[in-house]
């Protein structure tokens, strides 16, 4: 419920601001350090970025593309362990006014435990938690779990979906819907067509929860085009690549075109 | 018993293993295959179609021979092999891949993918699609490509794409990664074909399903050639598709002991072997599609693991036969790459049979049990597969110089060609 009141408050906020979109962006804990990461949230900060996942790394991140792949194993290489997230995860709630929502592989939980893994989340000052690979029907008792502590579990929505699969989908959601935009892993190009307009718009029928587009988004007109059919942006890959290929600054002018 | 009725638990579980842990987007793909296969286990038509097709294109039924000397020298039980060597493709993995290929044309899909590890399962994978007129592409860690070169060079020849997966530890975990990403791209027109028996439901059962065409036969050739059901049989066990195939034809004659074969690689201790269930290093786990025992720590990454044979350096194990463990029905051992090196010595020699690296663990620890058997106590053992493809590693396992002598000279000979 928090994060639901939460995005209904930036959604109003926005309504009086140029930026057509909510922004939710994206940092694997660890890499290519923890003050690399910080020096990037500080970056998404500036520019006003609604909401972050940080990305608990996993040796086997089959829903993601070779960028974050790399990200995943080198920061497992660099000995970023559990504990070390969500040591970070407090101290960026504590400092940041975005929401942080904790995205990884339903493993990391499940060596962990449920009840365990939720409490140190709800410590931690996340909002939310996408585990891509957890679907709703093995879900049921982690869910309950959220509910109980007030995090809410981010449902996917996907174009392969039947109609009566995005109905059963919402029943499961709270805070927001992240809706898939295409086929494929993260960081491939999205062209924003009327097909990805008509899959949001078909989701729309099912929930009343805020949609974030992701995969692939990494132009203004990206973010044009999310604002006039969904709520918020996600912002993955294509940040990724700009700090690598120029770091801080990298960063800064990336927002900078993507947002400015 | 049926394994699979899933009577007492829910669709996909056997105890608590098993599942179907997926991307979203894969949700309607799985849906259409377990459609499309409940569909064909329910029709005679369909396991009709599957054995002539085994027959004619792969030899079926595949013989079960008595390893006469090998049993004399050691004194103790008869030993008996399951041929599945003598395959087309030399190993038991092309029984669920022709087995998938029919299910293929059944939905329409023109394009596999395939993971593999030892290449066994790439080769007859590529062989399927040449075969069926698909297109193919298999996904191999790149360590594995190295060190399975003559498989490599039969899928592209075969006309398969063979990609080397440069992620992780580079070997055959790494391959099913990569699959998972291309088929989440390309599943309107792409079956990926598991080539064990893991992954997300209905995988397990589905590849178990076309397996146990070499448990159905083993048995009936027992009972005619041994003239009695054997005491006990073995397996290796990498994913587990051997072993539960064989295990099937067995499942209810429990005086029948069924003995899973692991990879011991150096022995004991993390990252020294893919040892799953005989060691105590694995936990349960989630990852790959499906809850299982996972070689990981306690963050729940995996660890590196190690074998001689490509195709048992696995971090999980099928599901059905962890259940079948706990409930004391399956026993596992754990075979060094020391011991599997004397087996396979011990049975070229012996018998004239050359067992792959991974079937070797089977031999090893048959041969270390039979020897403690009275003679008129019979062993069987799956031969999943042969050794031809694995000239390099066992020449080298063995210091076989006029081998070295050859490679030598035939890389000068390259070289010189420019």
């Amino acid at each position: 419920m928090a994060l639901n009141n939460y995005l209904a408050e930036r959604k109003a906020a926005r309504s009086n601001s140029d930026r057509p979109a909510m922004i939710m962006t994206h940092v694997v804990c660890g890499y290519p350090s923890f003050d690399a990461n910080w020096k990037a949230l500080e970056v998404m900060d500036s520019f006003g970025v609604d909401l972050v996942e940080l990305q608990f790394p996993f040796s086997e991140p089959s829903a993601d593309g070779p960028l974050f792949v790399k990200a995943n194993q080198e920061a497992i290489n660099n000995g970023v362990h559990v504990d070390d997230c969500f040591d970070f995860m407090a101290k960026v709630t504590a400092k940041f006014s975005f929401k942080v929502v904790m995205m990884g592989y339903y493993n990391t939980v499940f060596k962990t435990g449920h009840r365990q893994f939720m409490q140190r989340l709800k410590d931690a000052g996340a909002e939310a938690f996408i585990l891509p690979d957890l679907p709703v029907e093995e879900a049921g008792e982690l869910h309950e779990l959220a509910k109980e502590l007030d995090l809410s579990p981010i449902i996917l929505m996907t174009p392969t979906n039947t109609d009566a699969r995005l109905k059963q989908l919402a029943s499961c959601a709270d805070g927001f819907i992240y809706t898939v935009a295409r086929k494929g892993v993260t960081g491939s190009d999205t062209s924003m067509t009327t097909e990805v307009s008509e899959f949001i718009q078909r989701c729309k029928t099912f929930t009343e929860l805020p949609l974030a587009v992701g995969f692939g988004v990494s132009k203004s007109d990206d973010i044009k085009f999310i604002g006039k059919h969904a709520d918020i942006a996600v912002i993955g890959t294509a940040a990724l690549k700009a700090w690598e290929a120029d770091g801080e600054q990298g960063l800064r002018d990336f927002f900078d075109q993507l947002l400015n | 018993m049926d394994l699979f009725d899933f009577k007492d638990g829910r669709e996909g579980y056997y105890g608590e293993y098993g599942g179907t842990f997926l991307p979203e987007i894969l949700h309607s793909t799985i849906e259409e295959l377990k459609a499309e296969f409940r569909k064909a286990k329910e029709d005679p038509a369909f396991w009709q179609e599957f054995m002539q097709l085994m027959q004619s294109y792969s030899g079926r039924p595949t013989p079960v021979t008595h390893l006469e000397n090998l049993s004399k020298k050691l004194g103790g039980a008869q030993i008996y092999v399951k041929r599945e060597d003598l395959n087309h493709t030399g190993s038991h993995k092309i029984n669920n891949v022709m087995g998938q290929g029919l299910l293929v044309k059944r939905m329409g899909k023109t394009r596999v993918i395939a993971e593999t590890g030892a290449g066994q399962h790439g080769y007859a994978t590529a062989t399927m699609a040449a075969r069926f007129g698909f297109e193919s592409r298999i996904y191999m860690g790149a360590i594995d490509v190295a060190r399975q070169r003559p498989n490599v060079f039969w899928m592209e020849n075969m006309g398969s794409e063979v990609i080397a997966v440069t992620d992780g530890q580079q070997t055959l975990k790494d391959a099913i990664n990569e699959c998972l990403r291309d088929w989440v791209t390309n599943m309107d027109d792409t079956h990926y074909v598991l080539g064990t028996a893991c992954g997300p439901h209905p995988f397990p059962e589905m590849v178990s399903w076309f397996q146990s065409i070499i448990g159905r036969e083993a048995r009936e050739q027992m009972l005619s050639s041994a003239g009695k059901l054997p005491d006990r049989i073995y397996a290796c066990v990498g994913g587990g598709s051997n072993a539960i195939g064989l295990f099937q034809g067995f499942m209810d004659d429990k005086d029948v002991q069924l003995v899973g074969c692991e990879a011991g690689g150096f022995g004991p201790g993390k990252g020294n072997h893919a040892s799953r269930l005989a060691y105590k290093d694995a936990s349960v786990g989630v990852a790959q599609g499906m809850k299982t025992y996972f070689l990981q720590n306690d963050d729940g990454n995996m660890l590196e693991t190690h074998s001689v044979a490509a195709g048992l350096d696995y971090i999980g194990v099928n599901p059905v036969l962890v259940h079948l463990w706990e409930e004391d029905r399956v026993r596992f051992e754990a075979v060094t790459d020391t011991q599997v090196t004397e087996a396979l010595k011990v049975t070229m020699r012996s018998e004239g049979l050359i067992p792959a690296l991974e079937t070797a663990h089977a031999f090893a620890q048959a041969i270390l049990e039979a020897e403690q058997m009275s003679k008129d106590d019979v062993v069987l053992i799956n031969m999943s597969g042969r050794g031809d493809k694995d000239i390099f590693t066992i020449a080298d396992a063995l210091g076989d110089d006029h081998w070295k002598k050859f490679i030598k000279q035939k890389a000068d000979a390259y070289s010189s060609e420019g």
